[in-house]
């Protein structure tokens, strides 16, 4: 795991150092005396693990902890056991070391280093918030879908029909174009004019699917795409 | 306070490199002095609060050369120095002065 220490102290830098020297699966990429030089590196590198001091003079550790945009795991060093309650405010903090650190204790933090899953963080999850949504442009209204909320999308000349748990919205668009913009995980074409949200399905006939009320005709080229996407029993 | 410094957490950590060993009394010579000056100068500028903040990097080195009742005095001392009380540094002058001697020594 590649690490870096972040203390304003050279005695406890050379300390965090050599307890990660004894452990094989540690290596210290950098250390830093200040939390901006740490940023700086962080921007540009990919870590796996902090260690953090989190009485550093103008900056503490919780303030360091909240400018990070996607933080590693991060376990604080530190004398102040006070700051233990706020410590689990963070998921992101997994372990907290109090001063002088054994070898012992250490080896328990990296453990749980290894141990511990962080959620996603809230970049990654606006991210992925993103991803689940479409946008469609009605009469200069740019109206916002859940992707879950679709069933199906219409070809209508130069229209499509966006099908939606809630309503049907007409707007003046391609089903290539569409298409470009939906997972395809979840959407399938099955027809020249007709893309179908795969998880709205209710049954499948020889030439059409049912999904929700709307009966949707599969084209001879689309069906075996189909089939093979279908887990059948 | 009685307890002498010694390097016995260093040596522990050391766990026989030597290399490192030499490296971190290296390190603590330059520090600690340092450390022990600015720590003077704001009790002779009547800067408690600034003083307190070196208290608590000096207190880190106590603990590392296993002056568990020094370390005690050092984190109350910090509380009273926050609160803009400077009465206790006679007493820590002379953990710093005890530091210093053994320093030299090693």
């Amino acid at each position: 795991m590649n690490c870096i220490i972040i203390d304003d102290e050279a005695t406890a830098r050379a300390v965090v150092t050599q307890l990660c020297e004894q452990l094989p699966e540690m290596d210290v990429i950098a250390t830093f005396d200040n939390a901006i030089d740490a940023i700086k590196f962080l921007n540009r590198e990919s870590i796996d693990v902090i260690f953090l001091d989190i009485h550093m003079p103008g900056f503490t550790g919780f303030d360091f902890v909240q400018t990070l945009k996607d933080p590693p795991k991060i376990v604080l060093i530190t004398s102040d056991t006070n700051f233990a309650i706020d410590a689990y405010e963070y998921e992101t903090i997994v372990d907290y070391l109090v001063k002088p650190i054994s070898l012992e204790r250490f080896k328990k933090a990296i453990q749980k280093v290894k141990h511990t899953t962080l959620r996603p963080t809230a970049t990654a999850n606006a991210a992925s918030e993103t991803e689940n949504e479409l946008y469609i442009n009605i009469d200069r209204r740019l109206i916002k879908l859940k992707m879950t909320d679709i069933q199906l999308i219409e070809a209508k000349g130069d229209y499509i029909e966006v099908v939606t748990d809630a309503k049907t919205y007409r707007v003046h668009n391609t089903l290539k174009k569409i298409k470009e913009k939906l997972p395809e995980k979840t959407f399938l074409q099955i027809h020249r004019s007709y893309i179908i949200n795969f998880t709205k399905i209710i049954d499948i006939e020889d030439n059409s699917v049912l999904i929700e009320k709307n009966v949707v005709p599969i084209s001879r080229s689309n069906r075996p795409e189909l089939m093979r996407r279908l887990n059948l029993l | 306070m009685k307890e002498i410094p010694n390097l016995s957490y260093v040596r522990d950590l050391a766990a026989g490199d030597g290399v490192f060993e030499q490296k971190f009394i290296r390190i603590i010579k330059e520090e600690f002095p340092e450390e022990a000056r600015k720590y003077k100068q704001h009790i002779s500028l009547d800067e408690p609060r600034a003083a307190a903040e070196v208290v608590h990097k000096l207190k880190h080195k106590f603990n590392i050369l296993s002056m568990t009742d020094a370390y005690g005095f050092a984190v109350k001392y910090e509380e009273q120095l926050q609160l803009g009380d400077m009465e206790m540094d006679e007493k820590f002058k002379s953990i710093l002065q005890k530091i210093t001697l053994y320093l030299k020594t090693i």
